[in-house]
C-alpha cells in the first residue's frame, strides 16, 4: 500500500502569538512550532495501516514555511519512510494548500492508496483541506473519524456526530480519511527512530514545482488583532449571609445587562 | 570555533525526552514518591523509547549517542521527576565503568543484554563506614582457583533490590588505600552469599530503591574482573568523571521545573491587588534562579563537551557537580519561598522539588568533595 499523510506545523499550543508587522499573518521568527495534533493521529493510523500491510510504505508531505522543519523529521522517527516538504509561505489559504498537497503526492510517482490527514489545523481551524483534496483527486473521503479498521483494502470508518452517536462508513480504497482525537494514541518519537530519521529520504520542492501559482489563493488575510482583553472578573462575598438576598439579586441583574448571559 | 546551539537533532531529542517527562513522568510523580514503588511501567516504556543506559555504544546494541546527548536526556527527565530518574541514572553509572574498562567479550556478555529488554544494574562503590573516603573501602576480594572471593559490606545501593548486575568496588588490600582497589562484575543475582538489606526510607526520590548489599564469600568468575586486579581507583575516577556532570543534568533539569512552576505562580497569585509576580522582590529572586540556572547548564555542557573531544574533564565535571547541585537547593529553596504557604504543602510540586535537591549534594561525591577535587587541581596546576 502507498500510504500517504498531510501534516502541517503549527504554533505550540503555548506560544504567545502576536501579529505580524502588515497584519497578513501572525509574527512566525519567535514562534515555537509543533505537528498539529490532530495530524499525530494522522500519522499513527499511517503506521498501524503500514503494520497490517507488509510492504506499505508511508510518506509524510507537508506544505509551508522552511523554518524549523522538525514536525516532518519527528513524523519519520515516529516510522515514517520518507518525506515530501513544499516550500511555501506559512499563511497559504486552505485550497493552494490542497492543491499543493495534491501535485506533491502526484509527483511522487506513487499513487495513494490511501491518505490520512488530521480533522483540522488547531491554528487557523478552516476544516478544509481534506475535502478540497478529495474534491481535487476525485476521491472519497470520510472525517471527524475516531475508528478506522482496514481488510482487503476496504476501510470500516467510525465518525462521531451530534450527541455522541456513531455513523458507520466503508470505503474501498483509495481514500481519505480525516481523523479525530480517539481514533488512537501516538506513539513517541523512540530515540533510535531520531538517529535513523536522518538516513530518511527528504524531497524539497517549490509551490510551482507542484503547480501552483499566485492566482490559485482564493483567501487573501488582513487585518490580524489580538482579541481585546478580558475586563477583570466580579468577585462576590456568597458567605456574607446578612446581604446574601441582596447580593444574589445583584448578580442576577449583572448577568442579565452587563453579561448578557441570562 | 564556538557553536552553542544544539543540533536539529538534539533539539528533536530535547522535545521528544519533554514530552515523555510532562506526560508520563510528572503526573504520576507525587503518587510513586508517597508509596515509595518502583514506577516500572513508566521505566520500562522509557527503556523502550530508548532513554536509558545511554552509556551503550551502538557496537553492542546501543543508540550512539554522544555525552552531550546523555546530559540533554538526563535534563528533560529530571524535569519529569528527580526520583525516577536516579533510577534511571543509576544504570549508566553501574554501565559506565564496563564501557570503559571491559574487554570486547565482557562488554557484549554485560552490556548487551540491557539492550534486549529493561533491567536495572548497581553501582557498589560506598560502604557504611567509607562514603567520601571511597580510597578507604574494606571490601576484600580474594583469589581462590578461577573465582574471586568477595567479602564485605556496601551501603545506599540505588537499585539493589531489582538489579541484575552489581558492579562492586573491592580491595585486595585495604592498607593499599587507592592502589589496592578492584572493579569486578557481578551477573548472577541468585549467587551464594550475596544479601540485600531492606528498602532505605528516605528525605527524597523515594521511588528510588536504596538498600544496604552484603557479600558474605560471594564467589565470581575470573572472567568478571574489569581490567586488571588494582586498577579499580582508575576506572572509578573516569566513571564519575562522566556521571558527574550526569549528576549536574538532573539537577538543571529540576531546578528548571522548580523555577518554571514558580513563575507560573507567581503569574496568578495576587496579593497587595496585584500578582505576585509585579512586585520587584519577587522578579529579583526569578532572575537570580534564571540566571544559575543556564550557568550550570553551559557548565554541564562544556564538561560533556569536553569528554566527547576525547580530553580530561575532571577539573569541568566537579565544577558542573558542585555548581549544579547547589544551584538547584538555591533555585528549590526559592521556588518554595516564591509559592509561600502553598510551597510547604505536599498539593503543590515545590515540596517535593526541595526534598529531591537535598540528594543532589550528597551522592556522587559531595559538594565539598568536589570542591577538593576542584582545588587539589588548582594547586596542582599552579
Ligand atoms: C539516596 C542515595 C543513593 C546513593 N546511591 C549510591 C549508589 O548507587 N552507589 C554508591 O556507591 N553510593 C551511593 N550513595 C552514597 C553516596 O555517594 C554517599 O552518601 C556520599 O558519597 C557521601 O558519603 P557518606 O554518606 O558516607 O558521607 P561522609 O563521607 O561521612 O560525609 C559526611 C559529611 O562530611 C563531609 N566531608 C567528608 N569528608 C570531607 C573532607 N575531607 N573535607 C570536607 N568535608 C568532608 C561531607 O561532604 C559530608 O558533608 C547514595 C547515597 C544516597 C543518600
Amino acid at each position: 500500500m502507498n500510504i500517504f499523510v498531510c501534516i502541517k506545523q503549527v504554533p505550540d499550543t503555548e506560544t504567545k502569538i502576536t501579529p505580524n508587522g502588515d497584519g497578513t499573518y501572525i509574527e512566525t521568527t519567535s514562534i515555537k512550532w509543533i505537528m498539529n495534533p490532530y495530524d499525530e493521529f494522522a500519522v499513527e493510523q499511517a503506521l498501524l495501516t503500514k503494520q497490517a500491510n507488509s510492504g506499505s510504505t508511508v510518506t509524510v508531505v507537508r506544505v509551508g514555511g522552511v523554518k524549523d522543519t522538525e514536525t516532518l523529521r519527528t513524523a519519520l522517527a515516529m516510522g515514517a519512510d520518507d518525506a515530501i516538504l513544499v516550500e511555501a509561505d506559512d499563511n497559504l489559504d486552505s485550497f493552494m494548500t490542497a492543491k499543493a498537497l495534491k501535485g506533491a503526492i502526484e509527483k511522487s510517482g506513487n499513487s495513494a492508496d490511501v491518505i490520512f490527514t488530521g480533522k483540522q489545523a488547531i491554528d487557523d481551524d478552516c476544516l478544509q483541506v481534506p475535502q478540497l483534496l478529495a474534491g481535487m483527486l476525485n476521491l472519497p473521503s470520510v472525517s471527524v473519524v475516531v475508528g478506522c479498521e482496514e481488510a482487503g483494502g476496504k476501510f470500516t470508518l467510525k465518525r462521531e456526530i451530534e450527541g455522541g452517536t456513531l455513523e458507520v462508513y466503508e470505503v474501498n480504497s483509495p481514500a481519505i480519511i480525516a481523523c479525530n482525537k480517539g481514533i488512537n494514541t501516538p506513539r513517541y518519537a523512540s530515540l533510535p527512530g531520531i538517529m535513523k530519521a536522518k538516513r530518511k529520504p527528504l524531497a524539497k520542492h517549490s509551490l510551482a514545482d507542484v503547480g501552483v501559482a499566485d492566482s490559485d489563493r482564493r483567501v487573501k488575510y488582513s487585518n490580524f488583532q489580538l482579541p481585546p482583553e478580558k475586563p477583570p472578573g466580579k468577585k462576590f462575598d456568597a458567605m456574607d449571609e446578612a446581604n446574601q438576598a441582596s447580593i444574589v439579586a445583584e448578580v442576577v441583574g449583572l448577568l442579565r445587562t452587563e453579561a448578557k448571559a441570562i | 570555533m564556538v557553536n552553542f546551539e544544539l543540533s536539529s537533532e538534539q533539539k528533536e531529542i530535547t522535545d521528544m525526552a519533554m514530552k515523555f517527562a510532562r506526560n508520563e513522568m510528572m503526573p504520576k510523580a507525587n503518587e510513586y514518591d508517597e508509596s515509595g514503588k518502583l514506577p516500572m511501567e513508566i521505566l520500562t516504556k522509557a527503556w523502550e523509547l530508548g532513554l536509558v543506559n545511554t552509556c551503550i555504544p551502538p557496537e553492542y546494541g546501543g543508540t550512539g549517542f554522544t555525552t552531550l546527548d546523555s546530559m540533554i536526556i538526563t535534563e528533560a527527565l529530571a524535569y519529569g521527576c528527580l526520583g525516577m530518574n536516579t533510577t534511571l541514572m543509576a544504570n549508566d553509572l553501574a554501565l559506565l565503568p564496563i564501557t570503559i574498562a571491559g574487554n570486547d567479550e565482557q562488554k557484549k556478555r554485560f552490556l548487551t543484554p540491557f539492550t534486549e529488554s529493561y533491567k536495572l544494574a548497581s553501582f557498589c562503590l560506598t560502604e557504611p563506614g567509607h562514603g567520601s573516603d571511597a580510597a578507604g573501602i574494606k571490601t576484600t576480594i580474594k583469589e581462590d582457583g578461577d573465582h574471586y572471593v568477595i567479602n564485605g559490606q556496601k551501603m545506599w545501593i540505588t537499585n539493589a533490590g531489582y538489579a541484575d548486575l552489581f558492579v562492586i568496588y573491592c580491595t585486595t588490600d585495604p592498607e593499599l588505600k587507592h592502589k589496592g582497589i578492584s572493579c569486578i562484575v557481578l551477573d548472577d543475582k541468585n549467587v551464594e552469599g550475596l544479601e540485600i538489606g531492606a528498602k532505605e526510607k528516605k528525605m527524597g526520590h523515594k521511588s528510588s530503591d536504596t538498600r544496604a548489599v552484603t557479600f558474605n564469600n560471594v564467589r565470581i568468575p575470573k572472567e568478571n574482573l574489569l581490567g586488571k586486579l588494582g586498577e579499580g581507583w582508575n576506572i572509578a575516577k573516569q566513571t564519575l568523571d562522566h556521571s558527574r556532570p550526569m549528576v549536574a543534568a538532573s539537577a538543571v533539569g529540576g531546578a528548571q521545573c522548580a523555577l518554571d512552576h514558580a513563575v507560573k505562580y507567581a503569574k496568578e497569585r495576587v496579593q497587595f491587588g496585584k500578582p505576585i509576580a509585579k512586585h520587584q522582590a519577587i522578579q529579583m529572586m526569578v532572575a537570580d534562579m534564571a540566571m544559575k540556572i543556564e550557568s550550570a547548564r553551559l557548565l554541564v555542557h562544556k564538561a560533556a563537551w569536553q569528554l566527547d573531544q576525547g580530553e580530561t574533564n575532571t577539573l569541568l565535571a566537579s565544577y558542573a557537580k558542585a555548581y549544579g547541585a547547589d544551584m538547584f537547593m538555591e533555585v528549590a529553596t526559592d521556588a518554595v519561598q516564591i509559592f509561600g504557604g502553598y510551597g510547604y504543602s505536599n498539593e503543590y510540586p515545590v515540596e517535593k522539588i526541595m526534598r529531591d535537591a537535598k540528594l543532589i549534594q550528597i551522592y556522587e561525591g559531595t559538594s565539598q568533595i568536589q570542591r577538593l577535587v576542584i582545588a587539589k587541581e588548582i594547586f596542582s596546576r599552579s
